[in-house]
């Protein structure tokens, strides 16, 4: 393997005052096991609150007896639905203004559903008290298969909205449906193929869970809670509990994983709101594994229909889909709320096309509620395997090589900024040296060669390509909103005195680094060394505010924050400085981390210089306020497109289908690159995440509507012998509207690896007439497949 | 029940509840946090640690299972205020991104080293497929843990024993 050996002594390179491989300021506490999470946290009085979940997927509840758990010794209170609601607490929104149980009142709707739950003195005596409370139910058959979850005489599983007949949700589409059928209707060659994205789950390391601790006598609330989005939980609070919102702290400390399962506020947050509320001890809520995989945010669960028109010579011309999505028992879809479908809207990926057309219809099923979370920048993970599916299918009908066909059909570099069918305008990209890049660090046209001898002697070995085009920074306030709230970011910076700084974020990492990152962008903005640099965040008291971090966001929305606040104080710097050296504003030049006089380079103040100066008790340029500090609230005028080309080649052993994934190549263009090691691991992860995805991970359900899904053991997740050594590349191509031409890299790989593998795994079995095949590619669906037996997972 | 065992060297000495798991001995009684806990089915290994030197999932043990034994957490990496290589490696490999799985991968690391001072990639990769990441996509960790095998020192935790 290649082995990156960073010296340990302290290089220029190894140091840098801005973009460039710097060790994480985050690292030296986690290494020492000195991290906060929010288990670790321990309160005085504290009590424990376990929450006691359905057994089935629905049913009508028809009793509720808690008095033997209120009788165990060390149970302080028990809550049911009932007496939630008689605070009209039994119900809250979800992120897509549906509206979810806190408590279940009249039914469940979900297997492991909240019910109820127990406030003890200890973790052990908690859950030892749920099995104390004693529930009837009525049983309901469940409607567990999305295909006809719409069909005349299935259950209504949302009966509790008024008027409610049926199990829809909504109807989506996007693009013109009669262009679109028009180019298709001429086309030489038409491919159609369902492809399925089955339920799967970002699983963080760290479960959910917080302390809600509310202070008797003043009513303030402080909540250290596993949340990506500290200031939008606030508000939501506010206005769902009628707190007001300057008694609310949320507090996100050290997470442990977020991925997007940490977006949603999660019945188990309300719950111990209002034990602490009730009791007035402090009162923490933490998930066990099961609880996690079973009741919080899912992902995906898209029945994709895909066509692809094209020329007999291999030019795309239109895509077309009819989505079929499942949502569950609420709609808690995370996405902003004019995109109910997220931005699946990018189906069309990184081609020219001539027209597209997407329909989506969701409905409600006696499942766990969510859809969008997993590294999946708002349904993107859906639309690029949807594409780079169909285009894999399409080369497989024309018999050309899966990539010259991509090569054929990219966007051009001069057609950027390229507005799609579907209207979405891509900032910049360069699409062909990314791919050839990936080419020639697989080494491609020999792995096609070794390929050919292994078939000849019967071996199955695949090449998978894979070119995906993100759209990620939510986003534009004219566009884009949650539950009301502009999607920007606030930031704040502060230098003090000593030239020391401290800049306060609206965004929270889970491990992505933004107290490097961060501190990096100040650092080259403004030249004052990142160890000098405070980054501050995940504490709604002490930061401004601000939608947070999911959907690859944070560099595009609040790094331009960070960057363009650092540049107002270095503008208010640079008139203190024309003061200090006597010139006027206009002679002064940046050097980072100084002025100087245009024409002689001696006359030079430092940043620190400066800062001490706007502190200190000399004079300032006339009408100037003391001080070095600036705060604003950035607001994106676009959204940015990462890109990258992945290549993945598998060995399938035809005895017993188990795949190796024995090589992974991935060039991704995430725009101006800060810390590389940061990106690096950004991408290592979410190649992880895609081998899942691709073949291990899915949530799925019996026809009873049981999770089959519900442990570590039963839902699988890569391990070190699953991956290879990834190998990782990059092109450059700046974001012409992000102030430092970055893009975001979160969950490029993510999106842009499921399909790499699949694809991979289906060359592999080219040999058996196989064209597709739907994830998980587990070793037996793999071997039904080589029989000719593949049958979708849902 | 009363349990006596040695953790980072100290004796503690603590009354019990008999089914208490080591995890959570080791982290609501002891209030040593850095061990983590991630899953109860033994499938995640965030709860890593050492007793006696070897690698266990702490959240499958008693805390009664321990008595009489040598417990090593994340916070007795550090000898004497020097980082253990593995903790060093990490941070210079980039082998953690939140942190969570970091403690049980270092220990399971110390230990490999500790029997197998110069492994090869992929008998880390067999070492530490008992253990989850979900950030890293392992790569980053398996260079941590070949930088620590290069940077030895002597006063490793159970390194002398």
């Amino acid at each position: 393997m290649t082995t990156t050996e960073p010296a340990p002594d302290t290089t220029e390179e190894e140091r840098p005052i801005g973009f460039g491989r710097l060790l994480r300021k985050e690292d030296p506490r986690l290494i020492r096991g000195m991290g906060n999470f929010v288990d670790d946290i321990s309160l005085d009085g504290m009590l424990h609150l376990a929450i006691l979940r359905s057994p089935v997927a629905h049913a009508r509840i028809v009793s509720i007896d808690t008095s033997a758990a209120e009788a165990h010794p060390k149970v302080v209170a028990v809550i049911t639905g009932e007496d939630l609601a008689a605070q009209g607490l039994a119900w809250m929104p979800t992120l897509s203004n549906d509206t979810q149980a806190v408590l279940a009142t009249d039914k469940v709707r979900f297997q492991h559903q909240e019910v109820a739950f127990v406030v003890a003195e200890d973790r052990y005596s908690a859950r030892d008290a749920l099995e104390l409370i004693d529930v009837e139910y009525d049983w309901l058959d469940p409607v567990v298969d999305v295909r006809t979850a719409l069909d005349a005489d299935v259950p209504v599983i949302r009966d509790d909205l008024d008027g409610k007949t049926d199990n829809h949700i909504f109807d989506w589409e996007t693009g013109d449906e009669a262009a679109t059928n028009a180019v298709f209707d001429s086309a030489d060659v038409v491919v159609s193929e369902e492809i399925i994205y089955p339920r799967v789950h970002p699983a963080p390391m760290e479960t959910c869970g917080c302390v809600a601790d509310v202070e008797r006598v003043s009513g303030q609330l402080t909540l250290w809670c596993t949340s990506q989005a500290p200031h939008a939980h606030r508000t939501v609070y506010a206005l769902v509990a009628g707190l007001p919102e300057h008694k609310i702290r949320v507090i996100a400390p050290d997470i442990g994983g977020g991925f997007g399962n940490k977006v949603p506020i999660y019945p188990g947050y309300v719950c111990a709101i209002v034990a602490s509320l009730v009791i007035g001890k402090p009162v923490k809520w933490m998930e066990d594994r099961t609880e996690n995989l079973v009741s919080t945010g899912f992902a995906r669960d898209y029945v994709m229909n895909a066509d692809i028109a094209a020329t007999k010579e291999g030019k795309i011309l239109a895509v077309r889909t009819n989505v079929l999505a499942d949502h569950g028992a609420f709609n808690g879809v995370a996405a902003p709320t004019k995109y109910p479908a997220g931005f699946f809207g990018v189906f069309t990926g990184s081609y020219d096309l001539e027209a597209a057309y997407a329909k989506m219809t969701a409905v409600y099923t006696n499942k766990a509620p969510g859809g969008v979370a997993y590294a999946c920048s708002f349904r993107i993970t859906e639309a690029v395997y949807l594409v780079e599916r169909i285009v894999d299918c399409l080369a497989h009908e024309l018999d050309m090589d899966p990539a010259e066909l991509r090569l054929k059909n990219f966007i051009k570099p001069d057609q950027f900024p390229y507005e799609t069918k579907t209207g979405w305008v891509y900032d910049s990209g360069d699409y062909e040296p990314a791919m050839r890049k990936a080419m020639e660090m697989a080494g491609y046209d020999e792995l096609r060669r070794e390929q050919a001898e292994k078939r000849e002697r019967g071996e199955l070995m695949g090449i998978g390509v894979s070119f995906f085009t993100e759209a990620v920074g939510a986003g534009p306030r004219k566009d884009m909103d949650i539950l009301g709230l502009g999607m920007a970011d606030g930031c704040e910076l502060r230098i003090h005195p000593t030239g020391k700084a401290v800049v306060r974020l609206s965004v929270k990492t889970q491990g992505q680094g933004h107290e490097t990152t961060f501190a990096q962008i100040v650092a080259e903005e403004i030249g004052i060394p990142p160890e000098d640099i405070e980054v501050v965040h995940g504490d709604t008291d002490n930061t401004p505010f601000g939608l947070g971090t999911y959907g690859s966001r944070s560099t595009p929305v609040s790094g331009a924050a960070a960057a363009l606040v650092t540049r107002k104080v270095r503008d208010k710097a640079q008139i203190i400085a024309s003061g200090m050296l006597e010139v006027s504003v206009a002679d002064l030049q940046w050097d980072k981390g100084a002025f100087s006089v245009k024409g002689d380079p001696t006359k030079s103040v430092t940043i620190q210089d400066i800062a001490m100066r706007a502190h200190g008790a000399g004079d300032l340029p006339d009408g100037l306020e003391g001080g070095l500090e600036a705060q604003i609230c950035y607001n994106p005028e676009n959204l940015t497109y990462p890109f990258g080309a992945y290549i993945c080649v598998v060995d399938i052993d035809p005895d017993t289908a188990v795949v190796k994934v024995r090589r992974f190549i991935a060039v991704d263009d995430c725009g101006t690159q800060i810390n590389p090691m940061i990106i690096e691991g950004q991408v290592h992860g979410g190649l992880a995440d895609g081998v899942g995805m691709a073949m291990m991970e899915m949530i799925a359900f019996d026809e009873d509507g049981n999770c089959l899904g519900g442990s570590l053991m039963d839902y699988l997740i890569p391990t070190a012998l699953e991956t290879p050594d990834w190998e990782t590349g990059h092109t450059v191509t700046p974001s012409p509207h992000h102030p430092i031409g970055a893009k975001g890299i979160g969950e490029s790989a993510t999106v842009g690896s499921p399909p790499a593998v699949v694809n991979a795994i289906v060359d592999a079995l080219k040999p058996y007439g196989i064209r597709h095949a739907d994830m998980p590619l587990t070793p037996s669906r793999v071997w039904e497949a080589m029989q000719g037996n593949h049958t979708p997972p849902i | 029940m009363q349990v006596t065992m040695t953790i980072n060297g100290q004796e503690v000495s603590e009354e019990i509840e008999p089914r208490l798991l080591l995890v959570h001995f080791i982290r609501d009684q002891l209030g040593l946090t850095g061990t983590h806990w991630g899953c109860d089915t033994s499938n995640c290994g965030t709860c890593v640690v050492l007793i006696d030197g070897e690698p266990v999932k702490s959240c499958t043990q008693l805390a009664a299972m321990a008595s009489g034994h040598d417990i090593t957490t994340v916070e007795g990496l550090e000898v004497d205020g020097e980082l253990d290589p593995v903790q060093e490696g990490f941070m210079q490999c980039h082998g953690l991104q939140c942190g969570f799985c970091t403690p049980g991968m270092m220990l399971t690391a110390r230990a490999l080293l500790n029997a197998d001072p110069d492994p090869s990639e992929e008998v880390i990769r067999e070492a530490i497929s008992g253990q989850i990441c979900r950030c890293t996509g392992y790569s980053t960790i398996v260079r941590s843990i070949q930088w620590a095998a290069d940077h030895e020192t002597d006063v490793s935790v159970g390194s002398a024993s």
